[in-house]
């Protein structure tokens, strides 16, 4: 059926999204531009490739880099090995009331999150004594309590829509449980666990403000940049934001195709074998 | 199909009316204020900087010489009050706030215009020395006008430092009216640190105090005492001190910038980095309280606001000026060309704005911002009016009863005599390094304190990087087993995705 080109309230698609592509020329494409042109010209407005060379050359700045890129593997692997254990019983549980026991695991949401960090800071002074011993140890902790909802909701949603009968199938054809979950459930969750990583993996990158009320005194890419443009070094700066900007867009392209196919491959090879 | 046209003649007009509000706005703005013949006054200053009013009755302060202080409206609102009764105009202000420095340094770049702003000594110094000021009119410094509160009331010794300093062979004072100022220091707690230790700046390099001291998360502050510990020997050397050009040497050595320094300060920052709690903005107070840390470095104004929460615990701390020499700030009211000349009518504007520093500099109106904000206004009172005088006596003049008390001389801040007997407050003998100290220094502290200079472009550049140096993780400090890890990982994946393919 040819899908309508009007809405009931006479309004067509393409003014209908006119709101959100204004937002989006205004917000994201215009900035883009922005810092595209401060990333490749210096300050007398001439075009080089200096702030490129300079964020190469300089060990502190690709070593920020690393770190930043640190943090957010570690940040991510642990929220993935806590978060998919969770989701997982409560997707497959027979609670009556399995959106309350969700809830419970999305509360900490709801609460504001410098003041759940702040609570954080107070409970690891308690059990470490001097929190600024254990800088990067904190931080993935900070990171992971405030980013393990977001690694939570995708995956228990793939695992809750996922086939029973595929399940029963698995088993049906002699494999145990363990087999079941490693050749069946894990690679047909793979969509949500990327999900995940995409929401937990770029922000932890980023989102130094953990870091500052953790005592980490080393600076991430999101500090790295606030630091530039504190010192009027907006070419420096922009340069650094399109650098990790070009990270997440290889990071997406890659991540894609490793969805891509396994999706496809996962369902083709689950029923073919 | 009618009703499709006008839809659609609905919609353009709206994107257009959007668009051009967009780009009209300043412009629009401008055109209602002058079509009300209504000045509008654009005022940006620090967060929190300024008294909001909205006092509690309980709060109302009445002073020994019969004034009542009470503040009912912000401050601002207030002044447009005064304005139209004294001057018969009316003005509007639009009061704004910036969170650092640089950040309003950056705001002016990016075209945001204000009359007037209110910046610390170092970026007053580069917005004048980038001519971006307008001077304060001969008008503004005519004491014998009772409505020039500003001349006739600020401290002579915040008008002198004004007065003498320069850039490019023009004084402070013609640019610029003084509305906060203090030194910097050390706020210790005395349960674990002597009076001793806190008198230097090397306590943040002391090693038996590992992990339980805090610097500030900005340059200047933590280059500052980068150099008061590198320079320490030189510093309190006896020769040095009572040399006849100390305050000009001691001002050149604090404001040393040499590369060969620049580096000597990396090389002992980041062996501090190793030694500190954190480097903290805002959390330092906190966390002395609390005690997780036992020395801070710390802008007088939030000593005494720390000191004043530690109280309220039944917690001691107290603040010490490093006997190297400290750093004198103040923040101060400039006004700029840019938005005095691009309004309709720049002698009014610069009126109202010249207006509302006077506003400000009232005696009432300083004790009302020390009151709420919790620093050290420039204003000091004319010699005829005692309100901030009695109002510090108030804070922090000792009970009749109190027995152990002494004599803290404050003439050189009132009436620049120091031997003034007039200015002499009698408080409890603690008071010697506790909240009246920091908020008014003795006048011998305050020989060994130097206004701490801008940075020119050069310089800038250097002790910035130097700080990113300082702040980032080095990539050849990653161990080379780290790195086979990291390319035996990669390698998988890799072998993983295309593996699968092929």
């Amino acid at each position: 059926m040819q899908l309508r080109n009007k809405s009931r309230f006479g309004l067509s698609r393409a003014q209908l999204s006119l709101p959100y592509g204004l937002f989006l020329v205004c917000f994201v494409l215009a900035p883009l531009f922005v810092i595209i042109y401060y990333a490749f010209t210096n300050g007398e407005g001439r075009v080089t490739l200096d702030n490129l060379l300079g964020f190469l050359e300089n060990p502190k700045t690709t070593g920020t880099l690393l770190y930043s890129f640190g943090i957010a593997v570690v940040t991510t692997s642990v929220c993935l090995l806590l978060a998919y254990p969770i989701a997982y019983i409560l997707a497959r549980a027979k609670y009556r009331h399995k959106s309350v026991v969700l809830m419970l695991f999305i509360m900490p949401m709801w609460i504001n999150f410098t003041l759940r960090i702040t609570a954080l800071k107070e409970i690891l002074t308690i059990i470490e004594g001097n929190l600024s011993f254990h800088p990067f140890l904190n931080t993935v902790i900070g990171m992971t309590y405030d980013f393990l909802p977001f690694m939570i909701l995708p995956i228990y949603t793939t695992l809750l829509k996922l086939d029973k009968s595929l399940l029963e199938a698995s088993s049906d054809l002699g494999a145990d449980a363990l087999q079941t979950f490693l050749k069946v459930t894990l690679p047909l969750s793979v969509p949500g666990i990327i999900s995940g990583i995409f929401m937990v993996f770029l922000p932890s990158m980023t989102n130094y403000v953990v870091l500052d009320m953790l005592y980490n005194s080393t600076y991430i890419m999101g500090s790295l940049i606030g630091a530039y443009f504190a010192a009027y070094d907006w070419h420096g700066g922009s340069m650094i934001s399109l650098v990790l900007l070009m990270i997440i867009l290889v990071f997406t392209l890659f991540t894609n195709r490793y969805a891509d196919e396994d999706a496809g491959n996962g369902r083709g090879g689950v029923v073919s074998r | 199909m009618r009703k499709r046209t006008h839809r659609r003649t609905a919609l353009r007009i709206l994107v257009s009316v959007t668009a051009a509000y967009l780009v009209l706005h300043g412009n629009m703005m401008h055109a209602f204020a002058k079509s009300d013949d209504e000045i509008v006054l654009r005022v940006c200053n620090w967060e929190e900087y300024i008294d909001t009013g909205d006092w509690d009755e309980e709060e109302r302060i009445v002073l020994d010489n019969g004034v009542e202080i009470f503040g009912e409206n912000p401050l601002y609102e207030d002044f447009e009050d005064w304005y139209f009764e004294t001057y018969g105009r009316r003005v509007r202000v639009e009061y704004s706030c910036f969170g650092t420095n640089e950040d309003l340094y950056n705001q002016l770049n990016l075209g945001d215009t204000y009359d007037l702003v209110c910046p610390s000594e170092y970026m007053i110094m580069k917005l004048m020395a980038e001519g971006r000021l307008e001077p304060y009119s001969k008008t503004f410094y005519d004491k014998n006008n009772e409505c020039n509160y500003y001349i006739n009331n600020v401290s002579p010794y915040i008008y002198h430092v004004m007065n003498t300093n320069e850039i490019n062979g023009e004084r402070w004072s013609k640019y610029a009216a003084g509305y906060m100022w203090g030194v910097t220091g050390v706020l210790y707690n005395p349960g674990a640190v002597t009076q001793e230790d806190a008198s230097s700046w090397k306590i943040f390099a002391d090693t038996r105090l590992k992990r339980q001291v805090a610097l500030k998360d900005n340059v200047r502050d933590s280059y500052f005492a980068a150099l008061g510990i590198l320079k320490a020997d030189l510093l309190v050397n006896e020769e040095f001190r009572s040399a006849p050009d100390y305050t000009k040497r001691l001002e050149d050595e604090m404001n040393d910038t040499s590369q060969e320094t620049i580096d000597e300060a990396q090389a002992l920052l980041e062996r501090l980095m190793d030694n500190i709690y954190s480097l903290e903005t805002d959390s330092g107070k906190a966390d002395m309280v609390s005690g997780k840390i036992v020395a801070d470095y710390q802008w007088s104004g939030d000593a005494v606001y720390a000191m004043d929460q530690a109280d309220e615990d039944d917690f001691e701390l107290r603040f010490s000026v490093p006997e190297e020499g400290a750093n004198l700030w103040f923040d101060g009211w400039v006004m700029l060309k840019d938005g005095i000349y691009g309004s309709a009518d720049s002698e009014k504007q610069k009126h109202a704005a010249e207006a509302f520093v006077n506003y400000v500099s009232r005696p009432e109106s300083a004790v009302r911002n020390m009151y709420y904000v919790g620093y050290t206004s420039s204003i000091a009172g004319a010699p005829s009016d005692d309100t901030v005088f009695e109002y510090v006596n108030w804070c922090y003049g000792a009970e009749d009863s109190e027995p152990d008390t002494i004599s803290y001389p404050l003439g050189y801040f009132f009436s620049g005599d120091s031997a003034d007997e007039r200015y002499v407050i009698t408080a409890s003998s603690q008071q010697i390094d506790r909240q009246l100290y920091a908020q008014y220094p003795s006048e011998e502290t305050l020989k060994r304190t130097v206004v701490m200079r801008y940075f020119n472009e050069d310089t800038s550049k250097a002790i910035n990087q130097m700080w990113i140096n300082v702040r980032c993780f080095d990539i050849n400090d990653v161990p080379l087993a780290a790195w086979l890890a990291v390319l035996a990982v990669f390698l998988l994946i890799v072998r993983k995705i295309y593996g699968k393919v092929a």
